[in-house]
């Protein structure tokens, strides 16, 4: 019995092994990392990246599209969140799981995280926030249909997307829970609580679990920082009046 | 025995490659051509979302999106596995199929454009086959899955034959056998293997469809 417990001690050292995770201060794809671990009491060590001037391991780790979030453990390095989810997802089952046992739900899962990680489905909100005129508009009212979309179809009744407990999907959807500093450099609001109540009772959840609560980007550097970079998008945008 | 239905369409890469992964793992299935300029109501029932092809339909509940049916396979039905077992050697693979789904539809892209947009498009794919070629093929593996295809080789099928038909017909040559020597050499182990050879679609069918489509492309373009 006793060499079976050692057994088990050792294996569980070498799989916690050496863990880093690459990620940015305000990037949801590698929050959705680092939650994920969070959620599933995994300790790494964090590497914040300065995306404008990329360090050596970045590019070493990530060749291909030099992007964060990369995963290095035991010296071997994932990138794409979705497919490092999965990953964490299968070294670390029993604690936290993130996926759905069923695989007609694990396919429901994925199918979402598709696509809302499609560019298509993403460019509306990122034209909401740096977008000007009619094109601005354009991107308001399909940014609307989005997220009623994921309200009603995805959502639902549920508390999280994962149900009782926040799964995959919800890391996944996690940049809505700090959209609203967005909304307030932008000075509009989309995602309010009269037209989305359900999605708004998610981001209190959400939010609210100390997980998250203690691993979301400052909402005053949020603030700085994405006005600086809306302003400097609207200084090169051709369609500024004062261009 | 739950019944498996696939609604697919002759012309889509996305197709074949649910056909092929029901095919290695020895699953029935019964077929669902849909034309999709008269999408069937069904079709539109069972992917309201996308309304696209393919769509498995298996005991009554319907997967879309190719990966993701691939990935439902792969789990309901274990026999001859199509993802490595190791989980970092999963993660590779999940990498380099999400990069095939992000980088597939340049290739059609190729044929839906022309003159200076087309070389924009060419180079583009220049640039991702270099990719494919310093990056995914290190190893001097007959296949991404090794000596056997599996899930990332049946998610590239697009730089195999697609590719292919869409070089012919444009007259473009870009996959050039002294820039791309490993993934020539994957293309030519690819189209050999039994069970995409013999599950193919009509080549010359595809040519002329190829040439009729550009033509109303093109039309409407200009007009």
């Amino acid at each position: 019995m006793a060499g079976k417990q050692k057994h088990t001690r050792v294996k569980n050292q070498l799989k916690m092994g050496e863990l880093k995770v690459l990620g940015s201060w305000s990037s949801p794809y590698g929050l959705r990392v680092q939650w994920a671990l969070g959620l599933k009491s995994v300790e790494y060590e964090y590497i914040d990246e300065d995306l404008l001037n990329k360090s050596e391991m970045l590019l070493k780790y990530n060749p291909v599209h030099k992007k964060i979030p990369v995963l290095v453990h035991n010296g071997k390095a994932i990138a794409e969140s979705a497919v490092i989810l999965e990953y964490i997802e299968e070294t670390w089952p029993q604690q936290h799981p993130l996926l759905p046992k069923d695989p007609y739900e694990r396919a429901m899962v994925r199918f979402w995280i598709n696509f809302l990680d499609n560019k298509d489905k993403v460019a509306p909100f990122i034209t909401f926030f740096i977008g000007v005129g009619e094109e601005h508009k354009k991107a308001v009212k399909e940014a609307k249909e989005l997220l009623k979309l994921y309200e009603e179809q995805v959502l639902g009744e549920k508390k999280y997307f994962g149900g009782e407990e926040i799964g995959m999907l919800d890391l996944a959807m996690g940049w809505m829970a700090y959209f609203g500093a967005i909304e307030e450099i932008v000075d509009v609001k989309i995602l309010d609580a009269e037209t989305f109540p359900r999605l708004h009772a998610w981001i209190q959840n959400f939010r609210a679990h100390p997980v998250i609560k203690n691993n979301l980007p400052d909402h005053d550097r949020l603030l700085q920082n994405y006005t600086e970079k809306r302003q400097r998008f609207l200084a090169y945008s051709p369609h500024t009046e004062n261009a | 025995m739950a019944v498996v239905k696939l609604f697919g369409a002759w012309t889509s890469p996305y197709c074949y490659r649910v056909i092929w992964a029901l095919k290695l793992k020895g699953i029935p299935y019964e077929y669902i051509e849909e034309d999709l300029s008269n999408k069937s109501p069904l079709l539109l029932q069972y992917n309201p979302i996308h309304e696209k092809v393919p769509v498995l339909l298996h005991d009554g509940k319907p997967i879309c999106e190719s990966t993701v049916i691939l990935r439902y396979i792969d789990e309901v039905w274990p026999q001859n596995p199509l993802l490595p077992a190791d989980p970092h050697e999963r993660a590779v693979a999940l990498f380099w199929i999400k990069f095939a789904d992000d980088k597939s539809p340049l290739i059609s892209k190729l044929y839906r454009t022309d003159g200076e947009e087309q070389k924009a498009v060419a180079k583009e794919c220049f640039e991702m086959l270099e990719v494919v070629e310093g990056h995914a093929l290190i190893g001097g593996k007959k296949f991404f899955g090794g000596d056997e295809i599996n899930m990332v080789d049946i998610a590239f099928c697009s730089f195999a034959h697609w590719l292919e038909y869409i070089e012919d017909f444009t007259g473009l040559k870009i996959v050039e056998p002294h820039k791309f020597p490993r993934l020539n050499s994957w293309i030519q182990n690819f189209k050999s293997v039994p069970v995409i050879k013999d599950n193919l679609l009509d080549t010359d069918k595809m040519s002329a469809l190829l040439k009729c489509r550009r033509e109303i492309l093109l039309a409407s373009k200009s007009s």
